[in-house]
Order: C-alpha cells, then structure tokens, then sequence
C-alpha cells in the first residue's frame, strides 16, 4: 500500500494501465483492471435504471393506453388506434384547457417579467444588508403552492375576499373572481406572479451582476443616466437570461395544477363552473381519475408532452443562437475549456424547468 | 457555477463600487429602501393576513378594512386543522418522503454526476446528452401508466409510491456533473489513483469533499420540490397524505372555513419558513448560480 510500491506497478501518470502486458498481472492487478473498466458504468446506472423504469417504461406505456379504449375500473378496452388523440384535438374542453394555460401564461408572465427586472435592479445595487433583502423577496417561494392557492381562495372570494371588501370599500363594484373568466385568469396569475416573481428577480440579478461594471461607468461618464443605462446596457447584456426566464415560465405554466383546482372548492367540475379556469393538467387529472377515460387521458399527456418538446426545441435552437459567445460566463468558460462541449454547457436552463417541474 | 465562480467575476469590482464614479454605484437612497419595503411587505402580506384571519376568526373577513393585528383564537383553529385532517401523520409523512428523496438523490446524484465529470468510459458524451434530453420530460406525462403500475404492485397508499419516481433525477446529475467539471483538479484524482486508492475510494476521498458545496444545494432543492409536490401524492396516498394533500384536504368540505383553512395553511408554511430562516442564504446563491449557469 505504499505509494513506491504501487508507482512501480502503474504506467506512470495515467490511472488506466495502459501497455497491458497480459502474462504478467497479478490479481489485484487484473482487479483494478475491472475496477476502472466498470466502475464508471456502475455509478452512473442507477439514474438510468430508474429512468428507465420511472420515465421511459410510463412514456411507452402512455403510448399504448392512448391507443386503447382504458377505463380507470374496468381496464384495459377495445384497440381504438389514433381514435382517443382524434377524440382530444376535437373536443373543444381540451382547447378550452389549453387557451385558458395560455391565458394564464401571458397574464402572468408580463407582469412578473416586468417586476421581476424592477426588483432585480433595485436589489442590483450597493444596498446596505443585502442578504436581508434578496431574502425577502425570496419570502413567498417557500410558500408550497397549495397553500398559496388556500390563501388567495380567500383573498378573491367573491362574497367576504379582502380583495371585493376593499374594492367595495373604495367604492367600486365587486369581482367575480372565481366564476368569470378573465377575473379567474387573474386572479390564478396572482397567485403564480407572487410565488415566483422574487426567485425569477434573483436569476435576472445574478445576470445583471455579470455585466462588467466598466461599461456602466464609460457610459455613465458619457452622460447616460441610470434609466438610459438600464435600457441601453443591462437590458440587452442580460437578453440570455431574460429568454430563459421566460421559457422556463412557459413550461411552468404548462403544468399549473394546485392553484385552479383548489381555488374553487365548492364547484363541481374541477376549474370553475363552467371550466372556466381549467389548465391543461388538470383536464387530464379530471379526464383521468374524475371521468375514468385513461386512454383519452393518455392521450392528453403525449399531446402536452409534444407541445413540450417543441417549446424545449424552440428554447434550446434560441439559446444557441442568443448565448453565442456573448455572455460573460462563455467567455470564462472558452479559456479553460478544450472540451468546447456546448450542447452540455448551454442547456442549463432545463435545470430550471426541472426545478418548476414538479 | 459554485459559489465562489459566481462571486469572482464580481469581486474586482467591489473597490470600484464603493469609490462611485460618476454616480453608478453611489449608496442608493430612501426611495430604494421604500421600494425593497414595498416588495417585503407585499411578499409577507398574504402570509401575515391568513395569519390574522387564523387567529381572529370568520368574523376578520367580514369587515371592509382588513384588521392588521392578530387576535388570541389561533391555537383553537389550530386544534380543529389537527382533528379535521391527520396533520401529524401527514408532516411524519411529508418528513420521511422529502428525507429519503433528499438523501437519495444527493448520493445517487453525485455518483453519476461525478463520473460524468471525472472518468473516461466509453459512451460518457452520449449517455450525458441523454441525461440532458431527460430533463425536457414532464413528470406529469407519466402519471397515468406510473399510476397504474403503483396500483398493480399494490403500493398506492404507501409512501414508496411517492418516493421510488424521484430517487435519483436528471437535474441532479446534471448540476453535480457541471459543478465538478471545473472543481476538482485531473492531478487530484491521478494522485489518489497512484497512491493507490480504488475507484470508490477515490470518489470518497476525492469526489465527495469537493462535492459538497453542489451537494447541499442540490439537497436544499431537492427538498423543497419533494416537500411542495401535490399532484402525484394526491393520486398515490390520498389516505395516508403528505402534508400538502392534507392540506388541501381542508377545504374539500362543502362549507369552508376560512380561518382554519387558513391557519392550516400558515401551519404548514411554518417548516419551510424555519427552513428558510437557516438556510435562506444556501437557497438563494442556489438560485442565482442556476442563472450564471444558464
């Protein structure tokens, strides 16, 4: 075990033996042999063997429960080919779900995009107790999302919300916040902007961090002032980041299920009364285990799994395009990487899905 | 991507802030400090009202001006959360799921991401991109058959359901991978091997140290998404819940009560509040690294 003994046995800096001298091994030899062959293989396989159980069985199996006619109860029904997928893009409840995340989507991300680049740049400055402010505007995404979608429940009830109560106090009509369809789109976007704007401000300042100060203050001493410099500098230096953000809002809202299934107990059908606030999850959570058509529920989840995909597609061909060699972490990274592996480098922004994902 | 990558690009420039020129880092003012005020109270606003409402009773929603102070009937919505939902069954529950999940991809993760990063085997690029694809797939796509495999193997209403998909994820191996790319040195690993470590031994004396930075944000991530997670609880232990699923449980009556929905609600924020109090910081250099890596 000491370290002459095994420098003589070793080819002199590479871990791998690598002029075999077959004759000559000795066991603990052929032993390390196998140990460098196969350990690599052996760490990486439980994520591949989970996910093959976990992710690509379900996927394949998705496949074949939407070509069937699958009952919850009875099981497995008759072959019905593309018939369930035919089924779903006529129904007009699967439109009404996608336009309603859509919907919700576009309320919801403009503002908190907006938001978000105010506090960002708020908090992108020489503050006094910095942590305690990036803290607190980190506060409501501790908050789980259930609970989230309890307290604004209350908050826009139509009868005693202490949102109607100041609207009314302020002398104003009250809002049908949970039975009308724009007021319901609303009011779940508030619940999805309040959790998250404040994590999305963090990522926009950690880009706007990035921007080498020397540009703001070249074009400070020109005469740019603080507005003119937000606009003209930050805005385009953190462009990467921003399109990021916004993908990731994208596939996040893709998969809202807490806020419009728990913002209306009382009603029947999950996502207003008249599914005016149904997203798309849950129309397969209704489809699936409310209706029990699990073969038209499959076929819902490949449907928004492709929809998906193309958003991922969309989002990594514009990532490739945009972060070419502009920002500054590329750069950091083109002087000591020979490997020039982008594919790995750039995808990270499916971290960030991942992290919403769930 | 670490800590300290993230912070040396902005470490020159800590001198140059403070000496202020032409008025780009100047100590910013009042009209700052009301607007990051403005935003900590519109974030604890929410949280803080439920807790009034929690502890004053229906009678708060009521009036037209929202009162601001709390009341005294607090611990007795919280008795009625309690007896209406299994609240301690499901924060055991919550507990053991996001533990076993945190400490289970931390590990697996680290492995993986570590031979990713460290080792020569043939097929690393190919099996990575493939990692890298996973990441792309929704859990929700796989419910329905996952859903009816749990039923199969009669686990639904066993914690397993809710803890065997997510024991080792694509995100995890990715960032573990990216974080010890650049952090550990070839020459470290090379050294360890000619002085005759094995393998594993290698990983333990080598890769796990410099892992552990990446590993305890990973684990505070971890945590957070398996302690938030709703919709596949929801499908696999309806009856034995997480606390999220009983949570929402209170208010699947046909007449809510707000105040104690909404001191059910201020209940169960207060773990990930405590958790937030401790590692608040770890979280949100988490969060701001995920941005310099994207």
């Amino acid at each position: 075990m000491t370290s002459t003994l095994s420098r003589s046995r070793q080819a002199p800096p590479a871990p791998r033996p690598t002029a075999p001298a077959p004759q000559r091994l000795t066991f603990r030899q052929r032993l390390n042999r196998w140990d460098v062959l196969l350990s690599p293989y052996l760490y990486v396989s439980p994520f591949f063997l989970l996910f093959a159980l976990v992710g690509l069985f379900p996927l394949g199996y998705t496949l074949v429960v939407s070509l069937n006619d699958w009952n919850l109860l009875t099981g497995p029904g008759e072959w019905v080919g593309l018939g369930n997928f035919t089924a779903e893009l006529a129904d007009p409840l699967f439109w009404n779900s996608l336009f309603n995340t859509m919907s919700i989507f576009v309320i919801s991300a403009v503002p908190q995009l907006v938001l978000g680049l105010v506090i960002a740049a708020v908090l992108d400055q020489n503050l006094r107790a910095k942590t305690f402010w990036r803290m607190s505007v980190l506060l409501p995404y501790v908050v789980t999302p259930v609970a989230v979608a309890l307290i604004f429940s209350n908050m826009f009830g139509e009868k005693y919300g202490l949102v109607n109560n100041l609207l009314v106090g302020l002398g104003l009509d009250p809002v049908m916040w949970k039975t009308e369809l724009w007021p319901s789109h609303f009011a779940i976007a508030a619940m999805v902007d309040w959790r998250w704007t404040g994590y999305n401000a963090l990522i926009l300042l950690a880009a706007m961090q990035a921007v080498p100060k020397d540009i703001h203050e070249s074009a400070a001493i020109d005469g740019a002032g603080a507005v003119r410099r937000f606009f003209s500098i930050t805005i385009p230096s953190i462009r990467p980041t921003l399109i990021f953000v916004v993908i990731t809002m994208t596939i996040g809202s893709l998969q809202i299920f807490a806020e419009p299934k728990l913002f209306n107990a009382t009603t029947a059908t999950p996502g207003g009364p008249h599914r005016e606030y149904q997203t798309t999850v849950l129309y397969l959570w209704d489809l699936a285990f409310q209706r029990q058509s699990f073969g038209k529920a499959a076929a819902v989840a490949w449907l928004l799994f492709l929809l998906i995909v193309i958003i991922g597609l969309v989002n990594f061909l514009l990532s490739q395009r945009i972060a070419s060699g502009s920002s500054p972490r590329e750069r950091r990274r083109g002087r000591r990487a020979p490997e020039g592996r982008d594919a790995l480098t750039s995808a990270p922004t499916y971290a960030e899905i991942q992290q919403r994902g769930l | 991507m670490t800590a300290s990558t993230l912070d040396r690009p902005a470490a020159p420039a800590g001198p140059s802030r403070r000496r202020g020129g032409q008025g780009v880092e100047r100590r910013p003012g009042f009209l700052t400090y009301g607007l990051l005020l403005a935003f900590l109270i519109g974030g604890a606003y929410p949280l803080w009202w439920s807790f009034v409402v929690g502890s004053r009773g229906n009678t708060a929603l009521t009036s037209t001006w929202p009162p601001l102070l709390p009341g005294g009937v607090f611990w007795q919505n919280v008795t009625e959360v309690v007896t209406t939902v299994p609240f301690w069954l499901a924060l055991g529950n919550s507990v053991i799921v996001s533990v076993v999940i945190t400490a289970s991809v931390v590990l697996f993760s680290t492995l993986a991401g570590y031979a990713f990063a460290k080792l020569r085997f043939r097929g690393r690029e190919g099996l990575m991109i493939f990692v890298i694809a996973t990441l792309a797939v929704p859990t929700q796509l796989g419910i329905i058959p996952l859903f009816m495999v749990m039923k199969q193997f009669g686990w639904t209403g066993t914690l397993g359901a809710v803890i065997v998909p997510t024991l080792v994820t694509a995100f995890g191996v990715f960032f573990t991978r990216q974080y010890l790319v650049d952090t550990i040195p070839d020459e470290l690993i090379e050294a360890a091997r000619v002085d005759g470590a094995s393998m594993i031994g290698t990983f333990w004396h080598v890769g796990l140290p410099a892992a552990r930075p990446a590993m305890a944000v990973l684990g505070l991530f971890t945590f957070m998404t398996a302690w938030t997670d709703y919709l596949w609880p929801l499908l696999v232990v309806p009856q034995n819940p997480t606390l999220q699923v009983a949570l929402s449980q209170l208010q699947s009556a046909k007449y809510v009560d707000y105040a104690v929905v909404l001191s059910g609600a201020v209940l169960a924020t207060v773990p990930l509040l405590l958790l937030f109090v401790v590692a608040g910081r770890q979280l949100i250099s988490g969060i701001m690294q995920g941005a310099v890596k994207g």
